[in-house]
C-alpha cells in the first residue's frame, strides 16, 4: 500500500513545461475564454428566466417552497412578543373609508343582514350558543387607532372598535390553551390564526369603523382586526368561530402565501 | 514563525532559496460565499420585481412578469422569503470573515477621496490597468466597501418591512412603512447598478472572473508586515 502512494504519478510530466507554447497561445485562451463565458453566461440566464415562470408552478417546486413557507411559520411564532404593542396613531391620520381588500372586487360585495345574522361558535368553548348583532353590541368597546397593510405592498391607519377578543374568548369559555383560531366568512372565505395573536391586547372584534357601525365592504357586521397581522389575516362578514386544535387551512394559503403572516 | 511556513519549509528544504507560505487570493471559503450570494442576489431581485408588481412604487415602473418567477405575487412571496435566508445567513458569514481575516482592512483600506477621484478620472480616460488582480484601486474599494453597506441596509428595510410590529423600534428608523419599501427599493436599484458594473467588468477582464473560480494568483499567507499593526509583544 505505501509502496504504491511513494511511486511518482504516472501523469507528472518528465520534463519542465515548454513556457514558450502557453505564452504564444495565451491571447487565444484568453480570447476563446471570454466568448465562452459570455456565451455561457447568457444562455443559462435565458434559460432560467423563460422556464422560471412555470418552474415555480411545479410540484416539487411548491411543495419546497411552501416546506420553506411552514418554517417560516414557526421563525415568525419564536419572533412574536405576545405583549408588546403595534404603534397607534390618532383620529387626525385615519383615513375614510378604509381601503378595500378581498379576493373579489368591491361591487362583488354581497352584504350580511344583520338582522337575521348570527355568529356561530364551534369548538373547544363551553358556551356555544350564538350571538346576535344586539348580543355583540353590548359587550364592552376597545378602540384601535393602527396601521393596516396589505400582503400586496399599501397601506392605510384606521380606527376600529369593538369587543377585545382576549375578553370575548373568556366570557364564551374557550379553551384559550388550543393552538388555532378558525373563522368562515358570509362570502365562503376562510381564515384562522394562532391562539397567542387571539389573547394580543390589540386583537378585536370589530363593529365599528371611525365610530360608525362598519359599512358593508368592510365586513358588516363583524369582523376581526388584529394590529399583529397582515390585512388579509382579517377575516370580514365572520359567521362562526371555532377554537381548534387541528390546524385549520385556509383560503389564501392554499393559494400559495404564507399562512403565519404576523408583521 | 506558523504551522504552514515550518510546513512549507519542511517541504521544499531541497530548494534552493527559502520558500514562504502563500495562499490564494481568493480563499476557497470566500469564493463560495461570493457565488451563493451572486444566487440569493439573483433570486432576490427576480422576486422582489414580482413582489414590486402587485403593488407598484412608481406609476411608470413594473418589471417584466415574462422573466419573473411564478404566475403569481405569492410566488415571488415564496422565493423572496427563501433567499432572504441564504443572503442574511451567507452575508454575515461573509461580513464576519472578511473583518476577522483582516481581507477587508488589507484589501479595502485605506480609501482617501483624491484617491478615488485620480483613479475615476483615470478610468473614464481608459488609462486603468488591470495587470494586478491582488491590487484593488480606490474605487474598486468605494464600491466594495459601498455595495457591502448597502447590502446590510436592505436587510433592515426588509425586515421592517417583514415585520414592523415585531421590529417596531428598527422600523421606526425608516419614518413609515411606505419609507421603508421606497429604500428597500432604492437599495435594489443601487445594488442592480453595481451588479452591471462588477459584471460588465468582470467579463472584460476574464482572468478576474476566473480568479472567483479557481481562486486566482498565489500570494502571501500573512499580510506584508508593513501592512500590519505592529503588534506590543512579540507573540513567540
Amino acid at each position: 500500500m505505501s509502496g504504491i502512494m511513494r511511486r511518482p504519478s504516472l501523469f507528472r510530466p518528465k520534463g519542465p513545461i515548454d513556457q514558450s507554447l502557453l505564452a504564444e497561445n495565451r491571447a487565444l485562451l484568453a480570447d476563446i475564454d471570454r466568448r465562452k463565458l459570455l456565451r455561457g453566461t447568457l444562455s443559462i440566464g435565458a434559460l432560467m428566466l423563460l422556464s422560471g415562470c412555470k418552474f415555480t408552478d411545479t410540484k416539487v417546486m411548491q411543495a419546497f417552497l411552501m416546506g420553506v413557507s411552514s418554517f417560516n411559520d414557526g421563525v415568525q411564532e419564536l419572533i412574536f412578543r405576545p405583549n408588546h404593542l403595534a404603534p397607534t396613531f390618532t383620529e387626525a391620520d385615519v383615513i375614510k373609508p378604509p381601503r378595500f381588500n378581498a379576493y373579489y372586487e368591491i361591487e362583488d360585495v354581497k352584504p350580511v343582514d344583520g338582522a337575521t345574522w348570527k355568529l356561530e361558535l364551534a369548538g373547544l368553548i363551553k358556551d356555544k350558543r350564538p350571538w346576535t348583532a344586539q348580543q355583540i353590541a353590548a359587550l364592552p368597546e376597545q378602540e384601535l387607532i393602527v396601521r393596516h397593510i396589505c400582503v400586496e405592498g399599501w397601506d392605510y391607519i384606521g380606527q376600529w372598535s369593538g369587543v377585545n377578543f382576549k375578553t370575548f374568548l373568556e366570557r364564551v369559555g374557550a379553551d384559550l390553551t388550543a393552538k388555532y383560531i378558525a373563522f368562515k366568512c358570509a362570502d365562503d372565505y376562510t381564515e384562522s390564526i394562532d391562539m397567542a395573536t387571539a389573547l394580543h391586547p390589540q386583537t378585536i372584534l370589530a363593529t365599528k369603523y371611525a365610530k360608525q357601525p362598519i359599512t358593508d365592504p368592510f365586513g358588516y357586521p363583524l369582523r376581526l382586526r388584529t394590529a399583529t397581522k397582515l390585512g388579509f389575516k382579517n377575516p370580514k362578514w365572520i359567521t362562526s368561530i371555532e377554537v381548534t386544535n387541528e390546524f385549520p387551512n385556509t383560503y389564501w394559503l392554499k393559494q400559495g402565501f404564507n399562512w403565519y403572516s404576523g408583521i | 514563525m506558523t504551522d504552514a511556513v515550518v510546513k512549507s519549509q519542511a517541504r521544499h528544504s531541497q530548494a534552493p532559496h527559502e520558500r514562504i507560505a502563500t495562499r490564494r487570493l481568493h480563499p476557497l471559503p470566500l469564493r463560495i460565499m461570493h457565488w451563493v450570494n451572486a444566487i440569493a442576489i439573483f433570486i432576490m431581485i427576480l422576486s422582489g420585481w414580482k413582489i414590486y408588481n402587485d403593488e407598484v412604487l412608481f406609476g411608470w415602473l413594473h418589471f417584466p412578469d415574462a422573466i419573473l418567477p411564478g404566475p403569481w405575487a405569492q410566488h415571488g412571496l415564496q422565493w423572496h422569503f427563501f433567499g432572504m435566508w441564504i443572503f442574511a445567513i451567507n452575508g454575515l458569514c461573509y461580513l464576519t470573515y472578511g473583518l476577522a481575516s483582516g481581507r477587508f482592512r488589507t484589501m479595502l483600506l485605506p480609501i482617501s477621496i483624491s484617491g478615488v477621484l485620480k483613479t475615476a478620472r483615470d478610468a473614464l480616460l481608459f488609462r486603468l490597468k488591470h495587470d494586478d488582480l491582488t491590487h484593488y484601486n480606490m474605487v474598486q474599494r468605494v464600491l466594495y466597501v459601498g455595495v457591502m453597506l448597502v447590502g446590510i441596509v436592505i436587510l433592515l428595510s426588509g425586515l421592517s418591512i417583514w415585520k414592523p410590529v415585531q421590529f417596531s423600534e428598527l422600523a421606526s428608523i425608516f419614518y413609515s412603512f411606505q419609507t421603508a419599501r421606497l429604500v428597500h427599493f432604492l437599495c435594489m436599484t443601487a445594488i442592480v447598478g453595481f451588479i452591471l458594473v462588477h459584471v460588465s467588468l468582470a467579463l472584460l477582464v476574464p482572468r478576474s472572473l476566473l480568479a472567483m473560480i479557481t481562486g486566482g494568483p498565489r500570494v502571501p499567507a500573512e499580510p506584508r508586515q508593513d501592512e500590519r499593526p505592529l503588534p506590543q509583544q512579540a507573540k513567540l
